[in-house]
Parts: C-alpha cells; structure tokens; sequence
C-alpha cells in the first residue's frame, strides 16, 4: 500500500509503525477520532489547493453522512456541485438523504429517459427537481446523478466542484468520461470492496496508469500521487464483533475499529430454540456476532439445493423466533427494534444462486427479504445477514470467486449478526488452489489476496461452528 | 462455461467424441484465407524459428531461420515472410463499395483477407512480429540508419499489428486462431487446456481412422513426439537432440547441413499446417449463423480503415494506447461481446439453450393474449400475452425482455414487459407488449403473437447501444495525466513512486 493517510483520525487502533498516524496520542472516544477525520477531510475539500481528495471509507463508516455534509458545506460556501454516483439506487438513496438533511436545499435528480428512471419517494421532496436534460438543472446548488448519465452531459461551463461517491467500485473510463465535468472533486469509496470489472479481456493496458478497467481512484493517484489521502477511522455499523476481523482480514494495514462497544448490541428472541442445529446456528450468531452453519463436505452444482435450503431455513427461523435487536444509546438506555423481513438479508456470489434462494423462501412463504449478489449488496445495511459461502461446493477456487472484495461486501452488510451457510472442507479447497494470478509489471499488487483474506474469515468462523446435515 | 456446455463436454466424455456446441458457424470463413503456422526459438524472445504460410493447401510456403541467433538471417526471414504476406494483406484493398452514411459518402472494402493461424499463442506471435517490425526503418526512409530493414517490414508489421490488435474484439475474424473456432463449434472430453493442443482437440473431431490413436504425448523410439505441438513453441526434446546438434553443424559450415536443418524445421510443421486444413473443412461443413456477415461488413470496415491510414501516411501504431483511445476501444469491444452474444444466441437454438438455462431467456408457448390499450387520447395497443414456460428466467417486475419478430411479419424487434400482478401460476408468465405493433390503435397483423405460437423472449437486448462519447485525446482531463505528449503521458503506476532502474553495466553488452 503506498501513502497511508495521514489524517489524526487514524490513531486508536494503528499499531506502530502502521502509519503515520500511530506516533499521535490515541484518541480513546470514536466519535471524537471520526470528527477529527472528518474535519480535516471538510478543510482540504474547501480550502484545500489540490484539485482532488482522496476518502478510504471502510464498511458502515459514515460515508453518506460525509458526502450529504460536504455537500451542504460546498453549497453553503457558493459552489456549485454536481455529484456522481454509480448506480440509479445510490443516487436516490442520496438525493433523499440530502432533502431530508436540508429541505431548502435545491437539489437537481439528473436521471435516464427510461420509464420509471428515479424513487417515486423524490417527489416528496419540493426542493428536489427532476429532470432527464441537464440544462433543466443548471442553477440548482447540487445536481446528483449516475456515472453513465454525467457521461452524456455537454456542459457549457464547469461546475467547480465534484463528489465522485463510491470511487473504488468506478471505472476509470467512467471518470475518463465526466472528468472535463468538474474543476475539482472529492473521491469517496470504500477500497476493500469488489473492484470495478470487464467483461472483455483488459491485459494490454495493464500496468498503464490510465488502464480503462482499473478503478477510478487507481488511475487518479497514478497521475496524481501528491492528493490528499483520508481515512474515516470508525465503522458504526460493523458491531464490536465483527469490526476487528473485517478489519484484520480486508483492510490489514489501514486498520479501524467499531464505534459501539462489546454489548453494546444485542440480539435475542422470543422464541426459544428448538434445538434443531438452525437455531443453534441462530443462537451462536446472537451471542457471538458470528455463526456458521457447516454441510458435509460434497462438491455439488452452484445453485446446491441443500445449502439453498438450509440458508431458507435459517432465514425463517430467524423470523419466526420474534427476534429483537438492541442497540446502546449513547446517553444509556437502549433501542429495541424488532427483527422484520426487511431488516434481514441474504447475500449470494452468483446471480442464479439468489434467484434459488428467493424461490426457496417463496416456497417457505418467506416474503420480503433482500437476497442478492455481492455486487448488488454494496453499500447496503441489515441487521441480520444470512451469507451462503462463495467457495461452498466448489471443486475449485477461482479468481472470481476468491476475489477479496466479494467476501468483504458478504461479511460487512451486518449491524448485529452474521450467518454464514457453507459446505466443510472450504479450508482444503483453498490450500489446492493457491493464488497464481499472472503478475502483471505495473501493477500494484493489492493486499490482502482473497486466499488469505478467506482462511481469516473461515479460522474465525471456526469457533462459532454448527454442524447440520440436511435431512 | 454454460450449463448447455458441460452437458455437451460431459456426452463427450462418455462417447469419446467431440459433441456439437453450435447448429450453425458463428465465425467468419473466407473463401480464400492464408493459414500461417509459425515457430520460434526457445529461450529467445522474439527469435522465429520458421514458418509455413499460404493460401494453397497442397503448397505452403516454407521459410526458416537456420540460426536463429543471427540477425541478418532472421531479417531475411522477415523480409521473405513480408513478400509473402503482404500480397495477400493487400489484396482487398482496391475493390470496393461505397456507403452513404448520413451526407457522407465511405469507402468499404467488398471483402477483406483474413489470417488463420493454430491458436491463442500463435495470434499473440503475430503481435509480437508486429510490435518488432513495424518501427524498424528502411534504407529509403532513412539512409542514415545503421541496420536498414528490408524495404517492405515495417510496413508488415502495422498490419499484422492491426489484425493482432483486432482479434481482440469479440466475433471478429480477420486473425483467428483454428483452436478457438473448432472450440466454439464443438465440446470435447478434455480440459480446456487440453484443447489448446491443436491435434488432440483433432483428435475428437475426425472421423476414427484419419486421426493417430495415440495420445498427444505419444513419443517415438528416440524420444520425438509424434505429434509435434502447433506452436509457436517447439517440444524440447526437438530443441535438445536434434535441433540443436543441426545448428551446430551448420554453423561449422558441414555440406548439407542447411537442407538438413530446413527438413528439421518442416518436420514440425507439417503435421500442423494439414491439421489446420483438415479444421477448415470440418468447419466448412456448417452452414454460417445470421450474424455472421454482420460481423464481418464490421471487420471490413477495420480494414479499410487501416488501409485509410497507411495511404494517408500516418505513423505507425504507438507503443502504447493514450487513455482515451484505451477506453474506447475497450467500450468498442465491450459492446461487440453483447452483440455477439446476442446474435449467437438469435441465430443458433443450442447458444439460446445456454442464455435459457442462464435464465437471461424463456421459450414457450402462447396460452392468452387479452387486448388492451393505453387510456389517453390516442390509445396504443399494449395486449397482455402469457407464456407456458418450463425456463426459470431471472425476471424483476416491469423487467424488459426483447423477442424477434417472425420474418412473414418483416422481422424488426419487439420489446415487451414482464407483469407480475395476478396470481402466481406455476410454468405461466405474462408479459405487455410494447413496441413492433405499428403506430395505430389496432396493432399491425402478425404482430402481436396467437394463442398456440412458440414465441421466445430475452431478457438482453438484441442490439446493444453504444456508449457515450469521450473527450477528445486533447481533451483528456487532469485525472488521466492530461493530454498525451506531456510529462506524465503512459506512465505505469509503478514508475511514479518507483527508484529509476539500476544503472547499465558493462554485462547488460555481452
């Protein structure tokens, strides 16, 4: 990894050495060290002389909030800001956050000609003005929109500032296309998500600074190493169960820590177990964070109709036990939410493994759960994940499938618990098959690889084992 | 690898035959294409060994490099490989259509050479002889030059560097490797690397009889593989007991030993020229999918406009892409993959079978079509028609799925919508047409399809759009370093925070 951030939010859980970072006196309230990164990361955005900023946001640490609040703060400050996202629902969900934040702000949502191109839930908003012609927007404070739609925009003039929003999961063609857009930009992701990809073969331009397929932040520090670089340092969503191994196992040298403490969350049900090995598998997750629920070992088809079943099964106990999720307040006390459909999610490595899943949960009378691809589950937060494992069954690894990102988004969706449903044997699998990617000169190599990534999740999730064989 | 071509790999397996993987050829086939199978020298990059090349099956061409170390030899090579090559390159280049495209009139090439060669890494040689020649200077260009290329090479190497650089976009044809297109008609037994053996995968496909019944690793009494791999790489024992010692006695100067050396050589690559012949007939017999002269119109609008720029004098292609070019033509191709899977799938039942069992398409039987029209002044039609379906597509609510119109009906595209309110019946799925009726309130006859029709629907687009313009490479804005020719113009990522190499020494001269 070159150039850590030198931000002062970086200190609590930087070991030495680690960064620069960890020579500055700890800051012991998350809070404070996530203010910290924030304000320095405010000033360079608006006073700064660079033409970009550069945020590394591990998963749940508040990055909407610091792009709604940037926002306001550029557009309190006069400057006009067009803002890019990278898909239609992202950019919804922001145009809402920013309306609800500020209802004076005006606010621009450039979207597609297509029917049905925006939420319905925007026109609620009467500062939010819809439109598929840009020049429809022009003099509003903040124009939000999609990568893929910025790109037809022929603007007159430059907006002078830009917030480019999950950065590492765009393209650098993409950026290649809105860069003439903007004067200077603030650069938002999350690095250890899964990075943007083609479907036709890139190698030629690997190594080059500008390689189409990279990602837009890989291109932008190539040719411009001298940005600032930040790091927002806490994860509010990841419980205090989760953050230290998502941590130690997707972002090793640019480590961060939960903002809630040990119990501060809880899980329980109304409902006792009934002794099945689902909820056991239940149980071990609300009171650790973490539970996997292991099938004998068997190589089997990508849609393997056991592990399908048994991630149902584990879904519809979860609802049916009338679960509860508590969360600490910070004053004391705590908030207690009941465990409903839409809180629950089932994430999946393969499209057709998510379409078995949803007719298996049709089929128990499950409605309402979110059940999809990695891909499609970036950027979105549950309280209970149910995960079936992308290497389960497989008779070999490959780079698709140990890819280090897939693993991170299935294992950092969860506010409170994580159940993982997969066949045994994942360990052996991953011990055949070595990494042995083509190195490529150039080309940063990235860390961790996903086979090391994998053995640290799957040596964690050891310890919280429930053995199940389907009946 | 699709489902459909697992089972056909799986049959095969069982059979010991190669199973059909496509009802029609999705390729490209000239009548008359040069086939060139190349050769090169261990351990030296770059080196050709030898080649055979032509378009006349019974009398290929055979040049060779006796010393492959000896430059001035391999520059005769070259030299002779472009007095070859270039006739046949530039065959094409003076017959021509034209086309009106909007108030300009283009030129476009009637027909366009193609090259075969036996596989993947033959195509990345033709690249290589690309990259190596096509800036070498002539006596004529520059007098001054102490090692002038033969007068045509570099002219060679921009094209071969154009059909290596084309081969890259999905369903082209101009360079193809014999490997790919046998794979893509047909599923073997073996693995995909197994595959890249052009006389194993042969061994498959020919009828019993015609191909050896030892394995590919078969070797004779001496140790010689009697099936010499199709290159560009040589087996090392080739290299180490006979290829070797025959280079050493030409260099001694023996009587002999250059037609001794040239036999060696052609021994190599004999068995593979015939192979290569032997894949175009199999391939021959397969009649060429919709598409395919779609494809290939675009393939020959990339040669005329190569030969547009070799006429207008420009430079050679550059070392390396600048960003935008990079970016387009990665979106170019792109886009060529989703046309190319779509017509595939449009033009062969057994590449819908595959999309199908992907649940990107169902096929079915109409049950109901209910009329039903837009409310507004002008009222469309927008009839509901159900399908009875064994497929499983991945279909969302209002999820778009295309379908092509029947050819008694004119062809065109039909695009329609899924509805998912209703009761849930099991194999049923309905979808509202909305587009391909025509423009009045009644919809146009044969458009709208009956109740017993077979009707099939996917969920992609049949032709995909194109992608939003880029800036112009002047344009090029600050993120992707600026206009190319400033400082920061390729940079690899590495060499921005990289140390400068170590120093030259006098070793880096012997």
């Amino acid at each position: 990894m070159n150039a850590l951030s030198t931000d002062p939010g970086t200190g609590p859980n930087a070991d030495p050495g680690a960064g620069p970072g960890a020579t500055r006196a700890p800051v012991r309230d998350p809070g404070e060290a996530a203010a910290r990164a924030t304000a320095a990361i405010l000033r360079d955005t608006l006073h700064g002389t660079h033409r970009g900023v550069v945020v590394d946001s591990p998963p749940g640490a508040g990055k909407s909030t610091l792009v709604v609040r940037a926002a306001r703060e550029l557009a309190a400050a006069g400057h006009p800001l067009m803002v890019v996202a990278q898909t239609n629902a992202q950019v919804d969900d922001l145009v809402h956050r920013l309306a609800v934040a500020d209802p004076e702000l005006p606010v621009g949502r450039l979207h597609s000609s297509d029917p049905d191109p925006y939420d319905p839930v925007l026109d609620q908003h009467p500062s939010v003005r819809t439109s598929a012609k840009a020049g429809d927007l022009a003099g509003l404070d903040v124009v939000v929109s999609t990568a893929a739609k910025w790109a037809w925009v022929k603007a007159e003039e430059r907006w002078s500032h830009a917030i480019i929003d999950e950065a590492y999961q765009m393209r650098s063609d993409a950026l290649l296309a809105v860069a003439g857009l903007f004067e200077r930009a603030l650069f938002v992701g999350d690095p250890g998500q899964l990075d943007p990809f083609s479907q036709v073969g890139a190698e030629q331009w690997a190594g080059l600074s500008y390689d189409p397929s990279a990602s837009a932040v890989t291109t932008l520090l190539g040719h411009n190493p001298e940005l600032p670089q930040h790091r927002l340092p806490v994860s509010w969503r990841l419980p205090a169960s989760a953050a230290p191994l998502v941590s130690a196992a997707f972002y090793p040298y640019t480590p961060f820590r939960s903002g809630t403490g040990e119990g501060d969350r809880t899980l329980s049900f109304g409902v006792p177990g009934d002794g099945s090995a689902v909820d056991a598998v239940i149980d071990e997750a609300a009171a650790a964070g973490w539970g996997l629920l292991e099938l004998p070992a068997r190589t089997t088809p990508r849609t393997d109709p056991e592990a399908v079943a048994a991630v149902a099964r584990v879904v519809r106990r979860l609802l049916a036990r009338e679960g509860a999720a508590g969360s600490a307040r910070t004053g004391g006390g705590v908030d207690t939410t009941a465990l409903t459909a839409d809180r629950v999610a089932v994430g999946t490595a393969h499209r057709d493994q998510a379409a078995a899943v949803r007719a298996a949960l049709a089929d128990l009378g499950v409605r309402g759960v979110a059940v999809d691809t990695a891909n499609r589950l970036q950027g979105r937060e549950f309280d209970v994940t149910v995960v079936l494992h992308p290497l389960s069954g497989r008779p070999d690894a490959t780079s698709f499938h140990l890819e280090t990102g897939r693993l991170c988004v299935l294992a950092s969706r969860h506010r409170h618990a994580c159940v993982v449903v997969c066949r045994a044997g994942v360990p052996e699998l991953l011990d055949a098959h070595p990494s042995a990617e083509p190195v490529r000169l150039g080309v940063t190599v990235k860390f961790p690889d996903g086979w090391e990534a994998n053995h640290a999740v799957l040596a964690h999730l050891a310890a919280h084992r429930v053995p199940y064989v389907p009946s | 690898m699709s489902l459909i071509t697992t089972l056909a790999r799986m049959e095969a397996a069982e059979t010991g035959r190669a199973q059909p993987a496509a009802t029609v050829r999705h390729r490209w086939l000239a009548e008359r294409p040069m086939v060139f199978v190349p050769l090169t020298t261990a351990g030296e990059a770059g080196a050709p060994l030898g080649a055979l090349v032509g378009t006349d099956r019974a009398h290929p061409l055979l040049l060779t490099v006796r010393q492959p170390r000896d430059r001035d030899l391999r520059f005769a090579f070259l030299g002779d490989l472009a007095d070859a090559m270039l006739p046949h390159l530039e065959s094409a280049q003076d017959d021509v259509e034209t086309e009106q495209r909007g108030d300009e009139v283009t030129e476009l090439c009637t027909d366009a050479p193609q090259l075969l060669v036996p596989n993947g890494p033959g195509v990345d040689f033709v690249r290589l002889l690309g990259r190596s020649t096509r800036f070498r200077r002539t006596a004529e260009e520059d007098p001054e030059t102490p090692f002038p290329a033969p007068a045509r090479l570099p002219l060679l190497g921009r094209w071969l560097t154009h059909y290596g650089e084309r081969a890259r976009v999905p369903g082209s044809a101009l360079l193809l490797p014999m490997t790919e297109l046998l794979v893509r008609h047909w599923a073997t037994g073996q693995s995909q690397v197994e595959d890249q053996h052009l006389g194993a995968l042969l061994g498959w496909l020919l009828p019993e009889g015609r191909t050896r019944r030892e394995g590919p690793e078969a070797r004779d009494g001496a140790g010689q593989l009697l099936l010499p791999p199709a290159g560009p790489a040589t087996d090392p024992a080739f290299d180490n007991r006979l290829l070797a010692p025959a280079v050493e006695r030409y260099d001694a100067g023996l009587p002999g030993a250059a037609e001794r050396l040239d036999e060696l050589i052609a021994s190599q690559l004999r068995p593979t020229w015939d192979l290569m012949w032997q894949g175009l007939d199999l391939l021959r017999t397969l009649p060429a999918g919709g598409g395919v002269a779609d494809r290939w119109r675009r393939d020959r609008f990339s040669y005329t406009h190569h030969r547009d720029r070799v006429r207008a004098g420009e430079p050679p292609q550059p070392r390396h892409d600048d960003a935008v070019t990079a970016a387009a033509k990665l979106a170019s191709r792109e886009q060529a993959q989703a046309r190319l899977e779509a017509q595939e799938a449009l033009d062969d039942p057994l590449a819908m079978a595959g999309r199908r069992l992907a649940g990107e398409a169902f096929a079915g039987e109409v049950v109901e079509v209910v009329p039903e029209w837009t409310e507004g002044g002008r009222p469309r039609p927008r009839p509901l028609v159900t399908v009875r379906t064994g497929d499983h597509p991945h279909l969302s609510e209002r999820g778009k799925v295309h379908r092509a119109l029947p050819e008694e009906y004119g062809g065109g595209k039909q695009s329609a919508e899924y509805v998912l309110d209703g009761p849930h019946r099991e194999g049923l799925l309905t979808v509202r047409l909305l587009t391909g009726m025509g423009r009045g309130k009644e919809p146009a006859a044969g458009s709208v399809p009956e109740p017993g029709d077979r009707v099939c629907w996917t969920l992609f687009e049949h032709t995909p759009r194109g992608g939003p313009g880029l800036p112009d490479p002047e344009d090029t804005p600050w993120t992707h370093g600026g206009p190319p020719g400033g400082a920061a113009d390729a940079l690899p990522v590495a060499a921005v925070t990289a140390p400068p190499p170590d120093a030259e020494t006098a070793e880096d001269f012997l």
